[in-house]
């Protein structure tokens, strides 16, 4: 069966529906079948109901997605239980130690982002690992500082993306590339993400995996939970009332 | 005896408004590929310029078949020729001059 290809970190300014139609447009035409940007946390439903009509029309599954940025676990807390059932992928923004913590241990959180390129700001180590492993947290590495970045910055990064990778494999968590694309041209096609994922030692399954399966199973298990006739995991409401008979 | 040395053609576009000289364009992604892997690496990759079609922006380049995923890392690493931004998407990457045109006929 031919490989499915998502992007799950476009980021286009939701303001200008031209780019952002450009660039649903150009994911379609690099392969892509799934497509996913964070909505404002203000009517997230609104912003969605657009994409998802332009995505229509580009011939591509659109995932809802909310970047949430807590500034304490207590916060992030209070947002997961505000935003979980309203959009389909659920990424957390980790600024601080005790926040990306939390993310890691709670259930809801679909994906682990760590934004900053200054290592020291990246918290993703081996007690994060083993938090993320025992939830159904992922880890989500942009590519666009990869392409970006030059000199020893670029160098530092490579070196902490090669850090987390081999503790994301060796506590099993699962790894998603994006392209965390703000216009076109910062847009690639999946198999030029899984060489660019090889800069930092993800094998070629995994690396392929990390732009096609994972992020694919992410959607696709809480698009079951978000189906009014989910009841758990593995259970669903098949008839009710007077048919159950 | 010598082992044959295996080579792999690949057709890339130049995705921009800009048009480039195939100087440019492949200065820029020999660069892309020293910086990647340095000296060492970028000798091993035997890159060369078949074909380009300045107007198009298609280019068909061959490179060792042992290091396509370097070459095509360094091509995702394009982001500017002459400091104008720009992409560079693999077509199509094939083991024949033949079969490269093939596939590329019945992709367009």
């Amino acid at each position: 069966m031919k490989r499915r290809f998502a992007d799950l970190h476009l980021q286009p300014n939701l303001d200008n529906m031209e780019q952002t139609k450009a660039m649903i447009m150009k994911a379609s035409e690099l392969g892509y079948s799934l497509v996913a940007a964070p909505l404002p946390t203000f009517s997230p439903e609104n912003f969605a109901q657009k994409l998802r009509a332009t995505c229509h029309e580009a011939k591509v599954d659109f995932a809802s997605r909310l970047d949430l940025k807590p500034k304490t676990a207590k916060e992030l807390l209070h947002q997961l239980r505000k935003f979980r059932r309203e959009v389909e992928i659920i990424a957390v923004v980790c600024d601080s130690k005790a926040v990306a913590r939390q993310a890691a241990k709670d259930h809801r959180v679909d994906i682990l982002s760590f934004p900053t390129v200054d290592p020291r700001r990246r918290f993703f180590d081996r007690a994060e690992a083993e938090l993320a492993s025992n939830s159904l947290a992922a880890l989500e590495i942009d590519v666009k500082p990869l392409i970006t970045l030059k000199g020893p910055a670029k160098i530092r990064l490579l070196f902490t993306l090669r850090r987390e990778a081999a503790i994301a494999k060796e506590f099993h968590v699962p790894i998603v590339v994006s392209s965390g694309a703000t216009n076109e041209l910062f847009m690639r096609k999946p198999l030029e993400m899984a060489a660019l994922a090889s800069l930092f030692d993800l094998d070629k399954p995994t690396a392929l995996n990390a732009v096609s399966k994972t992020p694919l199973t992410i959607v696709k298990r809480n698009r079951e939970k978000l189906n009014p006739n989910f009841i758990a995991p593995g259970i669903r409401l098949v008839r009710k009332g007077s048919d159950c008979l | 005896m010598k082992a044959k040395v295996r080579r792999r053609y690949l057709a890339l576009k130049i995705d921009s408004n800009e048009k480039f000289e195939s100087k440019e364009f492949m200065d820029t992604v020999w660069n892309n590929l020293l910086r990647l892997y340095g000296e060492y690496g970028a000798s091993k990759a035997g890159l060369t310029l078949v074909d380009y079609d300045m107007e198009k922006g298609l280019a068909v380049i061959r490179a060792a078949h042992t290091e396509v995923e370097k070459v095509r890392a360094a091509i995702a690493s394009v982001t500017e020729i002459n400091t104008k931004p720009v992409a560079v998407h693999v077509l199509t990457i094939s083991g024949s001059l033949k079969t490269l045109r093939r596939k590329l006929r019945t992709t367009a």
